[in-house]
């Protein structure tokens, strides 16, 4: 609607007096109670504050009233001197109506931006207050308990990850022992090295076997002769002069290289009717040199079980 | 046309500006948008049945808004400041949804 349509309409309505629905839109909406308003108090008091309200841009207010009211029969808004009021007027209505739709549009974009930040709980309600602690309180509960939660869950986690390193350092280990007593590892450490010539090739594999169970009875731990590893099976075989350790040709002299307490096999070796004086009275010769870091190197391959299979401890 | 300006104009100053809220103002800011946007949708009804008056518009959106604050000042008074203001918006929004439904039918009659 135009300001001139508007004033026209005014100026009509005023003159023949306001309908129903004149006053129908107070309070935005609400009829009924606008409706109840009886209208002839409407009619007068609205010319009254309508100047009140823009005493500048309406010089002389009041004595336009009455020429209004009676001169203007029904029709016509183009009556002058009330259609410049009423230009006035909806100049002032429209002034008013943008600076309060500007005040709802700012007002609007404060509140919601400072609802946006925590600095609206400093002009908060007491019982506001009281039930954002509440859920503070339970939130905080609630993190806390998840806390514990994932802490147990990560110590179990960690405990576990130790657990299954020590097992696997203590298979690693086992596996070491093993491979150094079944051959497949070198091994070193303090030992003797035993050599036994044999000039006249007299002698039989019973002296190497007997030599291999006496150091093994003194303590050592693994053996080679010459270059064949001794394992748990292995076997001597052969002629004197032609002897075989695990099928594999020796060349005189037999070279021991035992690892294990270098005393207690020198002993063994050398005691009355043991390995050495079984060799001296065949004419050969034995040579023990003790040392502190004897390296057996030979490898032998690992004996699988064929028949024997793990069974339970129990 | 000019309210939709007035609107957007504001809307963009608070933003730009971005004021903090006066302390004693916190609580009833909300309630006074609320009161505010019931007047602008009471008006835009007004308009589309043809009885909009602007007096009638300026005069109930101050009174809304100054008498919504007073309501729930005097509930902040009493000690029930937060129910009273639920029921302010309760109220206020009943009545957006109303005049919300009135301009709908004008809009698109149905």
């Amino acid at each position: 609607m135009t300001g001139d349509q508007e004033a026209a309409r005014r100026a009509r309505e005023q003159a023949v007096g306001p309908p129903v629905a004149r006053t129908a839109p107070d309070d935005a909406g609400t009829g009924a109670t606008a409706a109840a308003v009886p209208p002839p108090t409407r009619d007068t008091v609205e010319p009254g504050t309508a100047p009140a309200g823009d005493p500048a841009a309406d010089p002389a207010p009041d004595p336009d009233v009455p020429p209004a009211d009676a001169a203007s029969p029904a029709d016509d808004g183009g009556a002058p001197p009330v259609a410049g009021r009423r230009r006035g007027s909806n100049l002032l209505a429209a002034s008013l109506i943008g600076v309060l739709t500007l005040l709802l549009g700012f007002a609007f974009a404060v509140q919601v931006r400072s609802t946006d930040t925590d600095a609206q709980l400093v002009g908060a309600r007491e019982e506001d207050l009281v039930r954002i602690l509440d859920d503070l309180t339970a939130q905080e509960d609630r993190l806390r308990q998840e806390i514990a939660d994932q802490r147990a869950a990560l110590e179990q986690l960690g405990s576990s990850d130790s657990a299954s390193a020590a097992a696997l350092a203590e298979a690693q280990e086992r596996a070491q022992a093993l491979g150094i007593l079944n051959g497949t590892l070198a091994a070193r450490g303090p030992g003797l090295e035993m050599t036994i010539r044999d000039p006249n090739r007299r002698i039989p594999a019973a002296v190497l076997l007997n030599a291999v169970q006496e150091l093994r009875g003194a303590g050592a731990e693994t053996m080679q002769i010459d270059d064949v590893r001794i394992g748990v099976s292995s076997a001597v075989t052969g002629d004197p002069g032609e002897l075989e350790v695990d099928g594999t040709p020796l060349e005189a002299p037999y070279v021991f290289r035992v690892i294990g307490s270098k005393e207690d096999m020198a002993t063994a070796m050398n005691i009355p009717g043991g390995v050495a004086a079984t060799v001296t009275r065949r004419n050969g010769t034995v040579d023990i040199v003790q040392s502190d870091d004897v390296l057996v190197d030979a490898l032998r391959p690992l004996d699988v079980p064929q028949y024997a299979e793990p069974g339970d401890g129990d | 046309m000019i309210p939709i300006l007035g609107l957007a104009v504001g809307v963009v100053l608070g933003l730009l500006l971005d004021p903090s809220v006066p302390l004693w103002l916190q609580p009833y800011l909300p309630i006074a948008v609320v009161a505010a946007l019931d007047a602008v949708f009471g008006g835009v009804r007004a308009r589309f049945d043809g009885i909009f008056d602007a007096k009638v518009f300026v005069v109930s959106f101050v009174s809304n808004v100054v008498v919504a604050a007073l309501v729930v000042f005097l509930g902040d008074q009493l000690g029930v400041g937060a129910q009273l203001s639920t029921a302010v918006v309760v109220v206020l929004g009943i009545r957006i949804f109303g005049n919300a439904a009135a301009i709908r039918r004008h809009l698109f009659r149905a």
